[in-house]
Protein backbone atom coordinates (compact mmCIF):
# COMPACT_ATOMS: atom_id res chain seq x y z
CA UNK A 1 0.00 0.00 0.00
CA UNK A 2 1.29 3.47 -0.85
CA UNK A 3 1.82 5.34 2.39
CA UNK A 4 0.39 8.76 3.14
CA UNK A 5 3.34 11.07 3.63
CA UNK A 6 4.18 13.45 6.45
CA UNK A 7 6.40 16.30 5.30
CA UNK A 8 7.93 18.75 7.78
CA UNK A 9 8.68 22.12 6.25
CA UNK A 10 11.74 24.13 7.25
CA UNK A 11 11.59 27.87 6.73
CA UNK A 12 15.06 29.10 5.86
CA UNK A 13 16.32 32.67 5.93
CA UNK A 14 19.90 33.55 5.00
CA UNK A 15 20.82 29.87 5.23
CA UNK A 16 19.44 29.50 8.76
CA UNK A 17 16.25 27.84 9.99
CA UNK A 18 13.64 30.22 11.33
CA UNK A 19 11.37 28.80 14.04
CA UNK A 20 13.39 25.59 14.25
CA UNK A 21 13.03 22.76 16.73
CA UNK A 22 14.03 24.67 19.82
CA UNK A 23 13.61 22.10 22.56
CA UNK A 24 16.14 19.60 21.39
CA UNK A 25 19.73 19.32 22.31
CA UNK A 26 20.88 20.09 18.83
CA UNK A 27 24.34 21.49 18.68
CA UNK A 28 23.05 24.22 16.44
CA UNK A 29 19.27 24.61 16.31
CA UNK A 30 19.50 27.02 13.38
CA UNK A 31 21.36 24.60 11.15
CA UNK A 32 19.01 23.33 8.42
CA UNK A 33 21.03 20.16 7.85
CA UNK A 34 20.89 19.12 11.51
CA UNK A 35 17.16 19.72 11.59
CA UNK A 36 16.63 17.79 8.38
CA UNK A 37 18.67 14.87 9.71
CA UNK A 38 16.73 14.88 12.92
CA UNK A 39 13.46 14.74 10.97
CA UNK A 40 14.58 12.06 8.53
CA UNK A 41 15.84 9.87 11.36
CA UNK A 42 12.56 10.27 13.18
CA UNK A 43 10.44 9.19 10.22
CA UNK A 44 9.79 12.21 8.00
CA UNK A 45 8.84 10.84 4.59
CA UNK A 46 10.24 13.86 2.77
CA UNK A 47 11.55 17.25 3.78
CA UNK A 48 10.68 20.62 2.27
CA UNK A 49 12.86 23.71 2.53
CA UNK A 50 11.28 27.03 1.94
CA UNK A 51 13.50 30.03 1.33
CA UNK A 52 11.46 32.78 2.93
CA UNK A 53 13.73 35.58 1.86
CA UNK A 54 14.22 34.31 -1.65
CA UNK A 55 16.10 37.25 -3.03
CA UNK A 56 18.79 36.50 -5.53
CA UNK A 57 21.43 37.36 -2.92
CA UNK A 58 20.25 34.41 -0.89
CA UNK A 59 20.27 31.91 -3.72
CA UNK A 60 23.84 30.91 -2.94
CA UNK A 61 23.15 30.29 0.75
CA UNK A 62 20.15 28.09 -0.11
CA UNK A 63 22.18 26.14 -2.66
CA UNK A 64 24.77 25.46 0.00
CA UNK A 65 22.05 24.38 2.48
CA UNK A 66 20.70 21.86 -0.02
CA UNK A 67 24.14 20.64 -1.03
CA UNK A 68 25.18 19.94 2.56
CA UNK A 69 21.85 18.37 3.49
CA UNK A 70 21.75 16.12 0.43
CA UNK A 71 25.15 14.72 1.33
CA UNK A 72 23.88 13.50 4.71
CA UNK A 73 20.14 13.10 4.52
CA UNK A 74 18.77 10.32 2.32
CA UNK A 75 15.10 11.09 1.94
CA UNK A 76 13.53 13.20 -0.82
CA UNK A 77 14.24 16.92 -0.53
CA UNK A 78 12.08 19.67 -2.00
CA UNK A 79 13.17 23.27 -2.23
CA UNK A 80 10.91 26.26 -2.78
CA UNK A 81 11.07 30.03 -2.73
CA UNK A 82 12.42 32.29 -5.42
CA UNK A 83 12.78 29.71 -8.18
CA UNK A 84 12.08 31.64 -11.34
CA UNK A 85 13.87 30.03 -14.26
CA UNK A 86 14.82 26.68 -15.75
CA UNK A 87 18.37 27.54 -14.80
CA UNK A 88 17.33 27.91 -11.12
CA UNK A 89 15.64 24.49 -11.26
CA UNK A 90 18.71 22.95 -12.86
CA UNK A 91 21.02 24.35 -10.18
CA UNK A 92 18.99 22.94 -7.30
CA UNK A 93 18.49 19.52 -8.87
CA UNK A 94 22.17 19.22 -9.71
CA UNK A 95 23.17 19.98 -6.17
CA UNK A 96 20.98 17.25 -4.72
CA UNK A 97 17.38 18.50 -4.47
CA UNK A 98 14.82 16.01 -5.76
CA UNK A 99 11.99 18.44 -6.44
CA UNK A 100 11.49 22.15 -6.75
CA UNK A 101 8.37 23.97 -5.72
CA UNK A 102 7.34 26.91 -7.86
CA UNK A 103 4.65 29.37 -6.87
CA UNK A 104 4.41 32.98 -8.04
CA UNK A 105 6.77 32.39 -10.95
CA UNK A 106 4.52 29.59 -12.26
CA UNK A 107 1.55 31.96 -12.26
CA UNK A 108 3.52 34.77 -13.90
CA UNK A 109 5.17 32.44 -16.39
CA UNK A 110 3.17 29.19 -16.73
CA UNK A 111 5.53 27.95 -19.45
CA UNK A 112 8.08 27.40 -16.69
CA UNK A 113 5.99 24.35 -15.69
CA UNK A 114 6.06 22.97 -19.25
CA UNK A 115 9.76 23.59 -19.72
CA UNK A 116 10.73 22.32 -16.28
CA UNK A 117 8.81 19.08 -16.66
CA UNK A 118 9.97 18.53 -20.23
CA UNK A 119 13.64 18.93 -19.31
CA UNK A 120 13.75 17.39 -15.83
CA UNK A 121 10.63 15.20 -15.72
CA UNK A 122 7.29 16.01 -14.13
CA UNK A 123 8.25 14.12 -10.94
CA UNK A 124 10.40 17.04 -9.82
CA UNK A 125 8.04 19.92 -10.58
CA UNK A 126 5.79 20.79 -7.65
CA UNK A 127 3.40 23.66 -8.27
CA UNK A 128 2.64 25.46 -5.02
CA UNK A 129 -0.75 27.15 -4.88
CA UNK A 130 -1.65 29.71 -2.23
CA UNK A 131 -5.43 29.88 -2.24
CA UNK A 132 -7.86 32.12 -0.39
CA UNK A 133 -11.64 32.03 -0.28
CA UNK A 134 -13.39 34.16 -2.84
CA UNK A 135 -15.49 36.51 -0.74
CA UNK A 136 -18.25 36.94 -3.29
CA UNK A 137 -18.70 33.38 -4.55
CA UNK A 138 -19.31 30.34 -2.37
CA UNK A 139 -16.97 27.33 -2.76
CA UNK A 140 -14.55 29.32 -4.87
CA UNK A 141 -10.97 30.11 -4.05
CA UNK A 142 -8.60 32.56 -5.70
CA UNK A 143 -4.91 32.06 -6.33
CA UNK A 144 -2.66 34.48 -4.46
CA UNK A 145 0.97 35.21 -5.25
CA UNK A 146 3.87 37.03 -3.61
CA UNK A 147 3.52 35.28 -0.29
CA UNK A 148 -0.23 35.69 -0.23
CA UNK A 149 -0.22 39.44 -0.74
CA UNK A 150 -1.51 39.62 -4.28
CA UNK A 151 -4.88 38.34 -5.50
CA UNK A 152 -4.51 37.14 -9.08
CA UNK A 153 -8.25 36.67 -9.55
CA UNK A 154 -7.50 33.20 -10.94
CA UNK A 155 -9.72 30.34 -9.75
CA UNK A 156 -7.61 27.89 -7.74
CA UNK A 157 -9.33 24.77 -9.13
CA UNK A 158 -8.85 25.89 -12.72
CA UNK A 159 -5.23 26.80 -12.01
CA UNK A 160 -4.55 23.40 -10.41
CA UNK A 161 -5.96 21.67 -13.49
CA UNK A 162 -3.90 23.86 -15.78
CA UNK A 163 -0.76 23.15 -13.74
CA UNK A 164 -1.36 19.40 -14.15
CA UNK A 165 -1.99 19.81 -17.86
CA UNK A 166 1.27 21.73 -18.20
CA UNK A 167 3.25 18.98 -16.51
CA UNK A 168 3.24 19.50 -12.74
CA UNK A 169 3.94 16.27 -10.85
CA UNK A 170 2.33 17.39 -7.60
CA UNK A 171 0.33 20.27 -6.14
CA UNK A 172 1.37 21.80 -2.82
CA UNK A 173 -1.83 23.46 -1.68
CA UNK A 174 -1.82 26.09 1.04
CA UNK A 175 -4.94 27.76 2.38
CA UNK A 176 -4.17 31.40 3.09
CA UNK A 177 -7.30 31.59 5.25
CA UNK A 178 -6.05 28.80 7.50
CA UNK A 179 -2.29 29.25 7.40
CA UNK A 180 -0.99 30.14 10.86
CA UNK A 181 -4.40 29.72 12.54
CA UNK A 182 -3.83 26.21 13.93
CA UNK A 183 -7.50 25.54 13.17
CA UNK A 184 -6.90 22.82 10.60
CA UNK A 185 -6.68 22.58 6.82
CA UNK A 186 -9.32 24.10 4.59
CA UNK A 187 -10.94 20.73 3.93
CA UNK A 188 -13.38 22.03 1.32
CA UNK A 189 -10.53 23.47 -0.72
CA UNK A 190 -8.31 20.39 -0.33
CA UNK A 191 -11.07 18.02 -1.32
CA UNK A 192 -12.10 20.15 -4.28
CA UNK A 193 -8.58 20.40 -5.70
CA UNK A 194 -7.75 16.77 -5.00
CA UNK A 195 -10.84 15.55 -6.84
CA UNK A 196 -10.15 17.87 -9.79
CA UNK A 197 -6.63 16.65 -10.60
CA UNK A 198 -5.13 13.19 -11.04
CA UNK A 199 -1.72 14.13 -9.58
CA UNK A 200 -1.00 13.95 -5.82
CA UNK A 201 -2.03 16.91 -3.64
CA UNK A 202 -0.04 17.90 -0.55
CA UNK A 203 -2.23 19.71 1.98
CA UNK A 204 -0.72 22.64 3.88
CA UNK A 205 -1.70 25.52 6.12
CA UNK A 206 -3.45 25.50 9.46
CA UNK A 207 -2.33 22.34 11.23
CA UNK A 208 -2.62 22.67 15.01
CA UNK A 209 -3.42 19.13 16.11
CA UNK A 210 -2.74 15.57 14.97
CA UNK A 211 -6.42 15.21 14.18
CA UNK A 212 -6.00 17.96 11.59
CA UNK A 213 -3.42 15.83 9.78
CA UNK A 214 -5.85 12.89 9.69
CA UNK A 215 -8.65 15.18 8.45
CA UNK A 216 -6.50 16.39 5.55
CA UNK A 217 -6.03 12.82 4.40
CA UNK A 218 -9.41 11.27 5.20
CA UNK A 219 -11.71 14.22 4.52
CA UNK A 220 -9.52 16.25 2.17
CA UNK A 221 -8.24 13.22 0.23
CA UNK A 222 -4.68 14.58 0.31
CA UNK A 223 -1.78 12.24 -0.57
CA UNK A 224 0.53 13.98 1.86
CA UNK A 225 0.38 16.55 4.64
CA UNK A 226 2.89 19.31 5.22
CA UNK A 227 3.31 21.10 8.53
CA UNK A 228 5.84 23.36 10.14
CA UNK A 229 5.08 24.71 13.60
CA UNK A 230 3.52 21.63 15.25
CA UNK A 231 6.77 19.78 14.66
CA UNK A 232 9.19 22.65 15.15
CA UNK A 233 7.97 23.67 18.54
CA UNK A 234 8.08 20.13 19.78
CA UNK A 235 4.35 19.87 20.34
CA UNK A 236 4.38 16.58 18.48
CA UNK A 237 7.00 14.29 17.03
CA UNK A 238 6.73 12.77 13.56
CA UNK A 239 6.32 9.37 15.22
CA UNK A 240 3.42 10.62 17.34
CA UNK A 241 1.81 12.00 14.21
CA UNK A 242 2.27 8.69 12.40
CA UNK A 243 0.89 6.69 15.29
CA UNK A 244 -2.16 8.91 15.36
CA UNK A 245 -2.76 8.53 11.62
CA UNK A 246 -2.28 4.79 11.92
CA UNK A 247 -4.88 4.66 14.71
CA UNK A 248 -7.30 6.29 12.26
CA UNK A 249 -6.74 3.54 9.73
CA UNK A 250 -4.33 5.53 7.55
CA UNK A 251 -1.37 3.67 6.07
CA UNK A 252 1.89 5.31 7.12
CA UNK A 253 5.53 4.22 6.99
CA UNK A 254 6.61 2.99 10.41
CA UNK A 255 9.57 0.73 9.62
CA UNK A 256 12.17 3.50 9.99
CA UNK A 257 12.17 2.61 13.69
CA UNK A 258 13.67 -0.80 13.16
CA UNK B 1 39.15 -2.84 -4.55
CA UNK B 2 35.73 -1.65 -5.52
CA UNK B 3 35.78 0.75 -8.44
CA UNK B 4 32.35 2.23 -8.99
CA UNK B 5 31.26 4.11 -12.08
CA UNK B 6 28.08 6.16 -11.90
CA UNK B 7 27.16 6.81 -15.50
CA UNK B 8 26.81 10.50 -16.35
CA UNK B 9 24.70 11.26 -19.38
CA UNK B 10 23.08 14.50 -18.23
CA UNK B 11 20.46 12.94 -15.97
CA UNK B 12 19.57 15.10 -12.98
CA UNK B 13 19.96 13.09 -9.80
CA UNK B 14 23.61 12.03 -10.06
CA UNK B 15 24.55 13.94 -6.94
CA UNK B 16 22.12 12.05 -4.71
CA UNK B 17 23.31 8.72 -6.07
CA UNK B 18 26.94 9.77 -5.62
CA UNK B 19 26.30 10.99 -2.05
CA UNK B 20 24.61 7.77 -0.99
CA UNK B 21 27.26 5.54 -2.58
CA UNK B 22 29.96 7.64 -0.94
CA UNK B 23 28.37 7.22 2.47
CA UNK B 24 28.23 3.43 1.94
CA UNK B 25 31.91 3.40 0.97
CA UNK B 26 32.98 5.68 3.84
CA UNK B 27 31.40 3.27 6.28
CA UNK B 28 33.43 0.25 5.24
CA UNK B 29 37.09 -0.49 5.64
CA UNK B 30 38.25 -1.50 2.18
CA UNK B 31 39.20 1.25 -0.21
CA UNK B 32 36.87 2.22 -3.02
CA UNK B 33 36.83 4.60 -5.92
CA UNK B 34 33.64 6.32 -6.99
CA UNK B 35 33.50 8.12 -10.27
CA UNK B 36 30.71 9.99 -12.00
CA UNK B 37 31.69 9.46 -15.60
CA UNK B 38 30.83 9.12 -19.26
CA UNK B 39 34.33 7.93 -20.18
CA UNK B 40 34.49 4.53 -21.89
CA UNK B 41 37.85 3.59 -20.39
CA UNK B 42 36.77 4.46 -16.85
CA UNK B 43 33.58 2.47 -17.25
CA UNK B 44 35.48 -0.48 -18.77
CA UNK B 45 37.88 -0.48 -15.81
CA UNK B 46 35.20 -0.25 -13.14
CA UNK B 47 34.09 -3.21 -11.04
CA UNK B 48 30.53 -1.95 -10.42
CA UNK B 49 28.29 0.07 -12.69
CA UNK B 50 25.33 2.25 -11.67
CA UNK B 51 22.97 3.82 -14.19
CA UNK B 52 20.69 6.45 -12.59
CA UNK B 53 17.84 8.02 -14.46
CA UNK B 54 15.10 10.58 -14.04
CA UNK B 55 12.93 12.18 -16.69
CA UNK B 56 11.40 10.36 -19.64
CA UNK B 57 12.49 7.02 -21.12
CA UNK B 58 13.05 8.71 -24.46
CA UNK B 59 15.13 11.59 -23.11
CA UNK B 60 17.31 9.19 -21.08
CA UNK B 61 17.94 6.85 -24.05
CA UNK B 62 18.73 9.90 -26.19
CA UNK B 63 21.01 11.19 -23.44
CA UNK B 64 23.01 7.95 -23.53
CA UNK B 65 23.15 7.95 -27.33
CA UNK B 66 24.18 11.59 -27.52
CA UNK B 67 27.24 10.83 -25.43
CA UNK B 68 28.95 9.02 -28.28
CA UNK B 69 29.45 5.34 -27.67
CA UNK B 70 28.00 5.34 -24.15
CA UNK B 71 24.98 3.23 -25.11
CA UNK B 72 27.22 0.52 -26.60
CA UNK B 73 29.75 0.79 -23.76
CA UNK B 74 27.07 0.12 -21.18
CA UNK B 75 25.59 -2.71 -23.19
CA UNK B 76 29.01 -4.28 -23.56
CA UNK B 77 29.95 -3.90 -19.88
CA UNK B 78 26.71 -5.45 -18.71
CA UNK B 79 26.27 -8.22 -21.25
CA UNK B 80 29.65 -9.60 -22.28
CA UNK B 81 31.77 -8.42 -19.33
CA UNK B 82 29.15 -9.58 -16.80
CA UNK B 83 29.84 -6.71 -14.43
CA UNK B 84 27.55 -6.10 -11.43
CA UNK B 85 25.09 -3.53 -12.70
CA UNK B 86 22.39 -1.48 -10.99
CA UNK B 87 19.88 0.58 -12.96
CA UNK B 88 17.79 2.98 -10.88
CA UNK B 89 14.31 4.17 -11.93
CA UNK B 90 14.58 5.08 -15.64
CA UNK B 91 18.04 3.47 -15.45
CA UNK B 92 16.18 0.21 -14.76
CA UNK B 93 13.53 0.89 -17.38
CA UNK B 94 16.18 1.34 -20.09
CA UNK B 95 17.26 -2.29 -19.58
CA UNK B 96 14.05 -3.34 -21.31
CA UNK B 97 13.37 -3.81 -25.01
CA UNK B 98 11.13 -0.80 -25.48
CA UNK B 99 9.53 2.13 -23.68
CA UNK B 100 6.32 3.94 -24.56
CA UNK B 101 6.86 7.34 -22.93
CA UNK B 102 6.77 10.13 -25.57
CA UNK B 103 6.26 7.50 -28.28
CA UNK B 104 8.00 4.16 -28.71
CA UNK B 105 11.76 4.09 -28.04
CA UNK B 106 14.06 1.10 -28.04
CA UNK B 107 15.98 0.46 -24.84
CA UNK B 108 19.09 -1.64 -24.19
CA UNK B 109 17.03 -4.81 -24.63
CA UNK B 110 18.91 -6.76 -21.95
CA UNK B 111 15.65 -7.87 -20.34
CA UNK B 112 12.84 -8.69 -22.77
CA UNK B 113 9.74 -6.62 -22.05
CA UNK B 114 8.01 -3.28 -22.25
CA UNK B 115 7.78 -0.11 -20.16
CA UNK B 116 4.24 1.24 -20.20
CA UNK B 117 2.19 3.83 -18.31
CA UNK B 118 0.56 2.79 -15.05
CA UNK B 119 -3.14 2.50 -15.73
CA UNK B 120 -4.96 3.34 -12.48
CA UNK B 121 -8.22 1.54 -11.87
CA UNK B 122 -9.58 4.29 -9.67
CA UNK B 123 -9.31 8.08 -9.39
CA UNK B 124 -7.78 7.69 -5.92
CA UNK B 125 -4.63 6.23 -7.50
CA UNK B 126 -2.82 9.43 -8.33
CA UNK B 127 -0.14 9.40 -11.02
CA UNK B 128 2.86 9.76 -10.61
CA UNK B 129 3.10 7.00 -8.02
CA UNK B 130 4.96 9.10 -5.43
CA UNK B 131 5.98 7.97 -1.97
CA UNK B 132 6.87 5.00 0.18
CA UNK B 133 5.50 1.59 -0.70
CA UNK B 134 6.02 -1.99 0.46
CA UNK B 135 8.24 -4.50 -1.30
CA UNK B 136 6.95 -8.03 -1.80
CA UNK B 137 9.12 -11.02 -2.64
CA UNK B 138 8.13 -12.60 -5.96
CA UNK B 139 11.06 -14.69 -7.15
CA UNK B 140 14.46 -15.73 -5.98
CA UNK B 141 17.84 -14.46 -7.17
CA UNK B 142 21.38 -14.84 -5.75
CA UNK B 143 21.50 -11.12 -4.88
CA UNK B 144 18.87 -11.76 -2.19
CA UNK B 145 21.56 -13.61 -0.20
CA UNK B 146 23.74 -10.52 -0.25
CA UNK B 147 20.79 -8.40 0.85
CA UNK B 148 20.14 -10.82 3.70
CA UNK B 149 23.74 -10.47 4.89
CA UNK B 150 23.01 -6.76 5.24
CA UNK B 151 19.86 -7.39 7.21
CA UNK B 152 17.35 -7.01 4.40
CA UNK B 153 14.78 -9.79 4.15
CA UNK B 154 11.38 -9.87 2.53
CA UNK B 155 9.72 -13.02 3.84
CA UNK B 156 8.20 -11.81 7.07
CA UNK B 157 8.30 -8.10 6.44
CA UNK B 158 7.67 -5.93 3.43
CA UNK B 159 10.06 -3.01 3.85
CA UNK B 160 9.17 0.41 2.45
CA UNK B 161 11.09 2.05 -0.36
CA UNK B 162 10.63 5.42 -2.05
CA UNK B 163 9.06 5.47 -5.51
CA UNK B 164 8.41 8.24 -7.97
CA UNK B 165 7.33 7.20 -11.46
CA UNK B 166 4.43 7.05 -13.90
CA UNK B 167 5.65 4.18 -16.09
CA UNK B 168 6.38 0.62 -15.05
CA UNK B 169 8.34 -2.36 -16.40
CA UNK B 170 6.53 -5.41 -17.75
CA UNK B 171 9.06 -8.21 -18.31
CA UNK B 172 7.99 -10.94 -20.75
CA UNK B 173 9.31 -13.50 -18.32
CA UNK B 174 7.76 -12.96 -14.89
CA UNK B 175 10.67 -14.69 -13.17
CA UNK B 176 12.78 -11.57 -13.74
CA UNK B 177 10.60 -9.74 -11.19
CA UNK B 178 12.26 -10.29 -7.82
CA UNK B 179 10.39 -7.69 -5.78
CA UNK B 180 7.08 -6.07 -6.55
CA UNK B 181 4.92 -3.35 -5.09
CA UNK B 182 1.19 -2.70 -5.34
CA UNK B 183 -0.27 0.44 -6.81
CA UNK B 184 -3.54 -0.23 -8.57
CA UNK B 185 -1.62 -3.00 -10.34
CA UNK B 186 1.39 -5.14 -9.51
CA UNK B 187 4.47 -3.05 -10.24
CA UNK B 188 7.97 -4.43 -10.84
CA UNK B 189 9.97 -2.90 -7.98
CA UNK B 190 13.20 -4.83 -8.50
CA UNK B 191 14.12 -6.89 -11.54
CA UNK B 192 17.18 -9.09 -11.91
CA UNK B 193 18.78 -11.26 -14.52
CA UNK B 194 22.18 -12.74 -13.72
CA UNK B 195 24.54 -9.77 -13.03
CA UNK B 196 21.89 -7.19 -13.93
CA UNK B 197 19.79 -5.50 -11.24
CA UNK B 198 17.22 -2.79 -11.66
CA UNK B 199 15.14 -0.94 -9.08
CA UNK B 200 12.10 1.15 -9.80
CA UNK B 201 12.42 2.60 -6.31
CA UNK B 202 15.19 5.02 -5.41
CA UNK B 203 17.61 3.38 -2.95
CA UNK B 204 19.47 6.70 -2.69
CA UNK B 205 16.27 8.26 -1.28
CA UNK B 206 15.05 5.31 0.79
CA UNK B 207 16.85 6.20 4.02
CA UNK B 208 18.30 3.28 6.02
CA UNK B 209 16.71 0.60 3.85
CA UNK B 210 18.07 2.22 0.71
CA UNK B 211 21.59 2.65 2.06
CA UNK B 212 21.68 -1.01 3.11
CA UNK B 213 20.46 -1.95 -0.35
CA UNK B 214 23.28 0.04 -1.98
CA UNK B 215 25.81 -1.37 0.45
CA UNK B 216 24.69 -4.85 -0.60
CA UNK B 217 25.12 -4.01 -4.25
CA UNK B 218 28.63 -2.64 -3.70
CA UNK B 219 29.68 -5.84 -1.94
CA UNK B 220 28.00 -8.08 -4.51
CA UNK B 221 30.12 -10.39 -6.57
CA UNK B 222 27.83 -12.27 -8.96
CA UNK B 223 29.05 -15.67 -9.95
Amino acid sequence: MLKKRIIPCLDVKDGRVVKGINFLNLRDAGDPTEQALFYSNSGADEITFLDITATSDNRESMLSVIETTASKCFVPLTVGGGIRTVNDIDKFLRIGADKVSINSSAVLNPKLINEGSRIFGNQCIVVAIDAKKNTSEKDKWNVYTHGGRKDTGIDAVIWAMEAEERGAGEILLTSMDKDGTKKGFDIGLTKKISSSVSIPVIASGGVGTLEHLADGIILGNASAVLAASIFHFGEFSITEAKKHLYSKGIDVRMDYEQ
Amino acid sequence: MTDISIVDYGSGNLKSVYNSVKLCCDNKHSSSKIRVTSNKKTIDNSTHLILPGVGSFKSCVNGLKNKGILFETIYDNISSKGKPFLGICVGMQMLFSEGYEDGKTNGLGLIPGKVTKINPKHHNYKIPHIGWNNLFLKNTHPFLNTLEKNGLTFNKMQPNAYFVHSYSCKPEDKKHVILSTDYSEEISAMVAKENILGTQFHPEKSHTFGLNFLKSFLSWNPE
